[in-house]
């Protein structure tokens, strides 16, 4: 599977994304650059962490203006894998390929840190190599990982199985402390509708190599590039 | 012109200005004076340290960059070579902390991909004021908040580093960063222009009025007045330097550059100044040229304004285009402001007329270097006799000091940093020293920040040595050899004659144990006039430590890993108890001399670590620094797997609160499975130094016996909750 990582101005998490789906996941990879208006022909668009723009106005505002954005909706619509994970998530966000939005963490300071999150469906693009339930161990690093959806929104992301994963203990037990962020109902991660499009918090390229701790991130890189 | 009034405010003597007079050939104008304060300012000359400094060992096989470039360099082979250097900011930091802290990461940042280099790394030596005082939590809580904010957007790691308690810096706090950056060997640029005709660029964030005599009055001490000195402080822009950064390695990987240099200190007055003189060429620039951010700044301001995130660039004449096109490409400012001339003058234009003419060495070379008044060492303290009772219940003294800010657990902080971007963090903040791999490598590198202000106050000299042989321990425990020193030295006002005692006495301490540990100094960064109203901090030496382990693979952590294994202790305990953590926190004592170190004895004690390491013979191998044997084992239980606790038997004839929490030096404690004791005791022997097996990992509580009898016992739940909790709950919001 051709993976394109995405960089735009701030991005910080492209070369550890690319590193990870390339030279650990042994992926044909290319970089994308915000201001083209090409994507290289790749079956999956990544967009990286980082603080694209500096994220002075809002995580993600901006960034949903670089020219190269234009492809990737069209690419999303046509039902193209799109992964975003932080910064990338919430671009998607802003981009209204996913619904809702970040606040700030809840007790208002940047957490970096190994999270537990629960796999709530192994029948998608980007879980299907995962077990029933199985809980994953993985970093995240942000400020603004603070999910939110308005009330109606969020019930029809639940009836609709979109949230993909939610914060847990290692146990699997979505428990208030766990939720370290505050998200409404725990979601570390959603996808669109369609299924085709996901976004979130947790860093799967930094848990990808035992050395760094956790290699639980690969679940769903390997989901994405299915069987060989 | 020049009147007193106006020598005092740019914080230069009568004889300083006289000197400048002869140095130009005439009288300085006032934006010339601006440029020589900035220049001569302590912070920029050295020039009271610059005698002692002379004495650190700089020389080494593998040192390709010494003292004197923005950062040292180090060859690690294979190619690579890694770039480092710590740099105080202090004095910004107090006055506002948030801006204050930001701007010295990214200073530090430019430093070293000023070199070439990519960063890797940052690390920080943090010291404030005791948590009580509101005051205190605030500066604390902006500096990391402003640490966070710069590293975590653009996207180098935070990996560790210290942080300390002390009334003294309760008006000084200290901020200190240090960054290391890993470059191709063939691929290291220096702040050089080549010869005459070759363009000067300007590339960056836009000047303004921010930062301007930021220098000045880094060199001066502060009053109750120092809050009107805000607007001296710069703002900084991350994500603007996360975008230089990419364009400065772009324009070098492609080699389209001949020089460069960052603006820091003092502007760009110093890159001006600095790259013509390293390479015996002058340099012409127009002021007009310069990208300005707001109307009417005079030439004084242009010249001497901190604004962040910019550096000045030389390149050849038909390589201009190309290195605006990379700045382009990174929305960034790349501006032709002038060029390389012969003669060795400073000459600068404003609106079509020549502003500043001077000679370039004078700015840079000819500063007058200062032998200070030193004062007489004190009369050596007659023997020191303990009349401090010994505590009943030891077991609650460990908690206390388990929950004393300095030895409390300091994930509030780290969590704070990311600290794992770039996937190279192969042990995570709170370890001895952080571990970073190097991708597609085996070798991997540590590094360390570490210092004790307490020992050097009473015996600057032993506080020096201390500090060296400390921060390679901590190297040792992880399995790292050190490569290269860089320092960051604090002190108070270098006027005052005991003060430069401190500096001169805790420079022989440091030289001395660089030598004796082979160990290269290859830059830092003298920090004077810590005083506020009058009081100096203690004297305090940062070091920064980089070592290599030839195997990622044999890394050793400090955590306890499996029960049943036996607890050795590397050296021997004696009756160390002045200077210590212990009776600060209990006591409140900070008398009497610091511990003995005996380097001989230190280098041994390390070499059987690292030796046993490389053999695969350790579980786990953790400093016995701050808080003694028995904070030791309780860290060691934290920071392992499921809670494990020890069982640890003692039998010196010591007094049994020495035993627990003294800081006798050169010990490290270590865990080995029970069939490689025989083997690692082996090795100690052969290096000369006393080890033994003193317990086993096992249970869930911390137990220790002295001679039979159980001195202290301690659920390590209890424990890791008072080692955990202490420093959240200074900043819980209360409700």
């Amino acid at each position: 599977m051709k993976f394109g990582v995405v960089t735009f101005p701030g991005s910080n998490c492209d070369f550890d994304t690319f590193y990870a789906l390339r030279d650990v996941m042994g992926q044909p990879t290319v970089g994308l650059w915000h201001k083209d208006h090409s994507l290289q022909g790749v079956d999956c668009v990544v967009l990286p962490g980082g603080f694209s723009y500096g994220d002075y106005l809002r995580s993600g505002a901006i960034a949903r203006f670089s020219p190269l954005m234009r492809e990737v909706g069209e690419f999303a619509v046509k039902g193209g894998l799109v992964l975003g994970i932080c910064n990338g998530f919430q671009v998607l966000l802003e981009l209204g390929l996913l619904p809702g939005a970040m606040l700030r963490n809840k007790h208002l300071k940047f957490l970096c840190r190994f999270v537990t999150v629960r796999c709530e469906s192994e029948r998608t693009r980007f879980t299907n190599r995962s077990r029933p339930g199985q809980v994953l161990r993985i970093p995240i690093a942000h400020f603004d990982g603070n999910y939110f959806a308005p009330p109606e929104m969020l019930a029809e992301i639940e009836a609709n199985g979109q949230v993909l994963f939610r914060y847990t203990d290692p146990e699997g037990r979505p428990t208030e402390e766990a939720n370290f962020n505050g998200s409404l109902h725990g979601i570390a991660g959603l996808t669109n509708r369609q299924g085709n499009v996901m976004g979130m918090m947790p860093h799967p390229e930094r848990a990808v190599d035992k050395l760094l701790g956790s290699v639980d991130g690969r679940v769903i890189f390997e989901s994405m590039i299915g069987r060989p | 012109m020049i009147d007193p009034k106006i020598l005092a405010s740019h914080n230069l003597t009568r004889e300083e200005y006289d000197l400048i007079v002869r140095l130009v050939g005439r009288e300085p104008n006032l934006t010339e004076l601006g440029v020589f304060s900035a220049m001569w300012s302590e912070h920029c000359s050295y020039k009271s340290s610059k005698f002692y400094l002379k004495r650190l060992p700089t020389q080494g096989t593998a040192v390709v960059q010494g003292p004197g470039e923005n950062a040292g360099i180090i060859d690690i082979g294979d190619g690579k070579v890694i770039v480092f250097k710590i740099e105080s900011h202090n004095h910004p930091s107090f006055i506002e902390p948030f801006q204050g802290a930001a701007t010295g990461v990214g200073g530090i940042l430019r430093d070293i991909f000023t070199m070439g280099a990519r960063p890797i790394a940052l690390l920080d030596s943090l010291r404030f004021g005791p948590l009580t005082a509101g005051k205190n939590r605030a500066v604390m809580d902006g500096v990391i908040a402003g640490i966070s904010s710069y590293g975590n957007s653009i996207g180098v790691p935070t990996v560790g580093g210290e942080v300390y308690f002390d009334d003294c810096y309760a008006l000084n706090p200290i901020v200190n960063v240090f960054c290391l950056g890993l470059a191709d060997k063939n691929k290291v640029f220096y702040a050089k222009t080549g010869g005459a005709g070759n363009a000067v660029l300007y590339v960056g964030s836009k000047t303004g009025r921010d930062g301007i005599h930021g220098a000045t009055m880094a060199s001066a001490e502060f009053g109750e007045e120092t809050e009107h000195k805000r607007p001296n402080v710069q703002v900084g822009d991350p994500f603007k330097e996360k975008l230089l950064l990419e364009a400065c390695l772009e324009v070098m990987e492609k080699g389209l550059i001949v020089g460069i240099q960052d603006m820091g200190a003092a502007g760009l007055t110093c890159s001006t100044a600095e790259m013509p003189a390293k390479s015996g060429t002058g340099l012409e620039i127009d002021l007009d040229k310069v990208p300005q951010r707001e109307e009417g700044m005079t030439p004084y301001e242009i010249l001497l304004s901190e604004s962040q995130e910019r550096m000045l660039i030389v390149a050849r004449p038909d390589e201009v285009r190309a290195v605006r096109a990379v700045f382009a490409k990174w929305d960034l400012d790349a501006v032709e402001i002038g060029k390389v001339i012969e003669g060795g003058r400073m000459r600068v234009r404003f609106h079509g007329e020549v502003v500043v003419d001077v000679p370039v060495s004078a700015v840079v070379d000819l500063c007058p270097v200062y032998q200070r008044p030193v004062a007489p060492p004190p009369s050596p303290a007659s023997s020191i006799h303990l009349t401090h009772p010994v505590p009943k219940d030891l077991g609650a003294v460990l908690l206390d000091l388990l929950s004393s800010p300095t030895i409390a657990d300091k994930e509030w902080v780290f969590r704070q940093y990311d600290h794992m971007v770039q996937t190279n963090t192969a042990v995570l903040p709170g370890a001895d020293a952080a571990v970073l791999r190097i991708k597609d490598a085996k070798k991997a590198l540590a590094i360390t920040l570490d210092g004790n202000s307490l020992y050097a106050r009473i015996d600057p000299r032993s506080g020096g040595m201390i500090a060296v042989a400390e921060a390679c321990r901590n190297l040792a425990c992880v399995g790292a050899r050190p490569v290269g020193v860089t320092n960051c030295l604090n002190f108070g006002n270098p006027e005052k004659p005991e003060v430069m005692r401190q500096f001169k006495e805790v420079v022989e301490g440091l030289s001395e144990a660089c030598r004796a540990f082979d160990i290269p100094v290859t830059g830092g960064n003298v920090s004077f006039y810590n005083d506020t109203e009058g009081v100096s901090i203690h004297p305090t030496p940062v070091l920064g430590v980089v070592g290599i382990l030839e195997d990622i693979d044999a890394v050793v952590t400090p955590g306890f890993k499996r029960s049943g294994d036996a607890v050795i202790l590397l050296g021997a305990n004696t009756e160390e108890m002045t200077g210590s953590e212990y009776l600060k926190v209990h006591f409140r004592d900070l008398g009497g001399p610091p511990p003995l170190i005996d380097l001989v004895r230190e280098k041994a004690v390390q070499e059987t670590c690292l030796a046993a390491a490389e053999a695969g013979l350790l579980d786990s191998a953790h400093d016995v620094s701050e808080g003694g044997l028995a904070v030791c084992a309780a860290e060691c239980a934290f920071l392992g797997a499921g809670g494990l606790g020890c069982e640890i038997d003692l039998d010196e004839d010591i007094r049994k609160d020495a035993l627990l929490f003294g800081e006798a030096q050169s010990r490290i404690l270590v865990t080995a499975a029970p069939a490689n004791v025989g083997t690692l005791l082996g090795l100690a022997r052969r290096q000369g130094i006393p080890a033994r097996q003193i317990g086993t990992v096992g249970g869930d509580v911390l137990r220790i016996r002295h001679k039979g009898q159980d001195v202290l016992t301690v659920p390590v739940q209890d424990a890791r909750a008072a080692w955990k909790e202490a420093i959240p709950r200074q900043f819980t919001v209360r409700s």
